[in-house]
């Protein structure tokens, strides 16, 4: 209640810029508290690492964040991911293709997993939920048949995504930045943007009100799966190899950085800059409990308790606005 | 028996005095008093907009009163929640069934109230239960039956019997036989003269007049929220509707008709047909006019036209745009050939609530708005301005959400988003419903000043002195058709209402028996 009424008070500017729900200020006061509880956190090199264990959730959540704003749900990132590294190193190591082509077919795959889930929901009329689910099954299956069960190593010009520039810009960082840039301005700049919000604020008002439901949803779910495989190509690049079993549940992780990051399940609400805040505040709690030595059993308590408390504080909120 | 009769003669079960019910912009309830003896058959009688639905939720539970009182068995009584009107023995059956269509007809009777003991059900005690209940109503069903396997006229049936296991003595009916053949109906009146003969008081209402001398006893009408008349039965048809509409029309409307232009009609409708919901619609609406379609809820009106914009699908008949012939079901056809649609549920079909104003104005033409998927933000929100200032709309600015707008101020911004997109015919569906009269008169200036610049309505209204006062002329439906179109000059409340309640039985009969065939 004091909350809402002290978001009230604020200026527009500055409630934007603490993101839709405070989760800037939540990860500040986590910031805080590891710098205080380890002398270890707050060091330049480990905050890089935080930022490149980040980087992949992150990618994947700026995916899912098209998808959750239109009220949907997309479970499959995690197996497209897998499955577009792996066809990436198959094509350049076995097919032989040169690596630019290579890329390019990873990418493919994961626009055309995204696609299918697309079709799925929109003609299809199958619930988002059940559509993913059955391509993360088919996406998760095709990586372990084409790698045979096992890593392929990636083809060197592609593995330098997990490098470092100089001794302070890694490069999955840059890859996650420039990533968050691009949906920020599709969210807030471009038709599909703003017909995502219509459709998952009111379907059928944005149905009556002449935008393409079918199509949006799409080219909603299309972007979703070539973030996917853009975070599993990343993902790959700081393993060298592409792993079939990479990545597995973080679906979840992705979806729980964006609703931390302030969008509704329901559809309607989200925003990149809050996704980012999401996927950070998951990756920093991470990065310091194991500072601390808390065990990674004890730490899955943690993020979990996190995760419920953040919906939960948002629940709240709309229950006292409505 | 005959003690029942006896004691239902003389003893009222239910009384409400004076019962006032206001809702943001609107007062539902302005006065209503109505008395139910046990043992009869009460009709409520009204225009859409009477305030019968508001009394009907408020003896449910739905609503409470602003003030007034309610009596059962001569006792006040205050019933805030559905269970406190079930202690009462109130039962009510809307047209939108209250069943769980999975399970089966026992489960449904008994929902809540199985037979059970330490948590399990108790199966044969339950079907046995059901088989009574079905019995004494003497519905012909096996109860373990899914409801969703029943026809209308049995899950009817079903929710009677339910209302029965909960020892119901007042037994509310809304519009029970409006999707009934008439072999259905005549079983229903059965039933209901059985319930009223064992001494159930039963509030019924009907749009269909004729069957109000078969079935009640004495008729409560209701207009703009106040009882404005009891009479018996037998009152003749044309009385009854003269008690419903009798109101004269004042400067409450301006309608500055212009002359409609000639040549090729901007909206043409041919032959509009869809299974069961309507029957060979044609009309026309040219430039400049203000059509008029009106009817009672359920005559098919909105089916119509959102077959008109595209939103639903229809399997035969055609609809021309300035003589270009539309494509079915397709909403952006029908926009760019300058259609645009206000409907008639602003907050579930009009608007994107969680989304702010400026956002909302804007959907339309988020599309026009695009370049190579990019769109132009400061050309939409200088647009949005100019078009809130133009309608007068009071926010905060173009940031608020839409949800905490009042309800003219919502409907504004709906009709505003077609302004934008600069449309040729205009579908108004209930436009000023639920909306406080200063924006009423708003909306219609602004359908004025549309038709003014050649623009066309077509407007939908439940409020009859509304679309007496806005329209340029008047098509009438019932059932399903286009019963007839008059004229403003010599159209009244009265002839409006005779055709909306026309329609032979045959037709009626055709038409339920068609829908019946299509849900199974």
């Amino acid at each position: 209640m004091t909350a809402v009424t002290l978001r009230g008070r604020l200026p527009g500017r500055l409630q934007t810029a603490l993101g839709e729900n405070g989760a800037l200020l939540g990860l500040v006061a986590i910031v805080v508290v590891m710098s205080l509880l380890s002398g270890n956190f707050l060091t330049v090199t480990n905050l890089l690492n935080v930022g490149v264990q980040a980087a992949v959730t992150a990618i994947l959540a700026f995916g899912s964040t098209f998808v959750i704003v239109t009220a949907g749900i997309d479970l499959s990132v995690g197996a497209v991911a897998a499955l577009a590294a792996v066809v990436l190193a198959w094509s350049a190591g076995s097919a032989g293709l040169p690596w630019p082509i290579a890329l390019i077919i990873g990418l493919a795959v994961g626009v055309v997993a995204g696609l299918l889930n697309g079709v799925l929901v929109s003609f299809g009329k199958l619930p988002p939920f059940i559509a993913t689910l059955a391509t993360q099954g088919v996406g998760r299956g095709l990586a372990l048949v084409i790698s045979a069960g096992s890593p392929i190593i990636l083809p060197g010009a592609v593995s330098h995504l997990g490098d470092t520039i100089g001794s302070y810009l890694p490069v999955p960082v840059i890859v996650m930045l420039v990533m968050g840039v691009i949906t920020a301005f599709l969210l807030s700049r471009t038709y599909s943007g703003r017909a995502m919000y219509a459709i998952g604020g009111n379907e059928e008002a944005a149905r009556l009100s002449g935008i393409k439901i079918n199509r949006q949803k799409l080219v909603t779910y299309a972007l979703s799966g070539l973030f996917a495989a853009i975070a599993g190509i990343v993902l790959a690049s700081r393993l060298d190899s592409a792993q079939p079993d990479a990545a597995t549940g973080y679906e979840l992780d992705a979806i729980a950085a964006v609703v931390i990051g302030g969008a509704s399940l329901s559809g309607g609400k989200g925003r990149a800059f809050g996704t980012f805040v999401g996927a950070l505040i998951l990756a920093t709690l991470r990065n310091g409990l194991n500072l601390l030595s808390v065990s990674s059993f004890w730490q899955e308590v943690v993020i979990g308790v996190v995760i419920a408390l953040a919906v939960l504080i948002d629940s709240l909120r709309q229950r006292n606005a409505a | 028996m005959s003690e029942i009769s006896e004691i239902s003669g003389t003893s009222e079960i239910l009384r409400i005095k004076g019962v006032r019910k206001r809702f943001p912009g609107v007062l539902a309830l302005d006065g209503v008093d109505f008395g139910l003896r046990a043992g009869e058959v009460h009709v409520l009688l009204g225009e859409n907009g009477a305030g019968k639905s508001t009394l009907i939720k408020i003896l449910s539970g739905a609503y409470h009163p602003d003030e007034g009182e309610i009596l059962v068995a001569g006792r006040p009584v205050s019933i805030r929640t559905a269970s406190d009107a079930q202690q009462l023995g109130i039962a009510t059956i809307y047209q939108e069934f209250n069943l769980v269509p999975q399970l089966t007809v026992a489960e449904n009777l008994l929902l809540g109230r199985q037979p059970r003991r330490f948590g399990i059900v108790n199966k044969r005690a339950m079907l046995a239960r059901a088989r009574e209940l079905l019995e004494r109503a003497g519905v012909d069903a096996d109860p373990r039956t899914p409801v969703a396997a029943l026809g209308i006229a049995r899950m009817q049936m079903v929710e009677i019997a339910r209302a029965l296991g909960m020892n119901a003595r007042v037994l509310i009916m809304d519009e029970p036989t409006a999707s009934l053949t008439s072999g259905e109906t005549s079983k229903l009146f059965d039933l209901v003269r059985q319930l009223r003969d064992s001494g159930t008081g039963v509030v019924f209402i009907t749009h269909h007049l004729e069957e109000i001398a078969q079935i009640g006893d004495r008729v409560t009408v209701l207009r703009d929220g106040r009882s404005v008349g009891e009479v018996p039965a037998d009152t003749p048809e044309p009385d009854l509707v003269r008690l419903m509409v009798g109101r004269s029309i004042d400067q409450q409307y301006p309608r500055e008709a212009t002359e409609p232009g000639g040549g090729t009609p901007l909206l043409a409708v041919r032959g509009l047909t869809s299974d069961g919901v309507f029957h060979d619609v044609s009309f026309d609406v040219q430039a400049g006019e203000v059509v008029g379609l009106a009817g009672l809820v359920g005559a098919g009106r909105t089916e119509v036209i959102r077959a008109i914009f595209g939103a639903d699908r229809y399997r035969t008949g055609e609809v021309l745009v300035n003589g270009v012939q539309l494509p079915k079901g397709d909403v952006s056809a029908a926009m760019k050939a300058g259609l645009g649609l206000v409907p008639e549920d602003r907050k579930g079909q009009g608007l994107v609530l969680g989304a702010d104003v400026g956002e909302n104005l804007g959907l339309v033409t988020l599309g026009r708005a695009s370049h190579a998927g990019l769109v132009d933000r400061g050309g939409q929100r200088k647009a949005a301005e100019q078009i809130a200032g133009r309608l007068k709309v009071r926010m905060s600015g173009l940031g608020q959400e839409a949800r905490t707008l009042s309800g003219g101020n919502q409907q504004k911004i709906v009709i505003g988003k077609w302004l934008l997109a600069d449309v040729k015919v205009l579908i108004l569906d209930e436009p000023t419903r639920g909306i406080d009269v200063g924006a009423k008169v708003e909306i219609y200036q602004l359908i004025n000043s549309l038709t003014a610049s050649g623009h066309a309505v077509l407007i939908i209204s439940s409020d009859l002195p509304e679309v007496l006062g806005m329209s340029d002329r008047i098509l009438v439906m019932s059932r399903g058709r286009l019963a007839g179109e008059l004229s403003t000059a010599d159209a009244t409340q009265d002839k409006v209402m005779a055709l909306a309640v026309s329609a032979g039985p045959d037709t009626h009969e055709s038409l339920s028996s068609q829908k019946e065939g299509t849900t199974k």
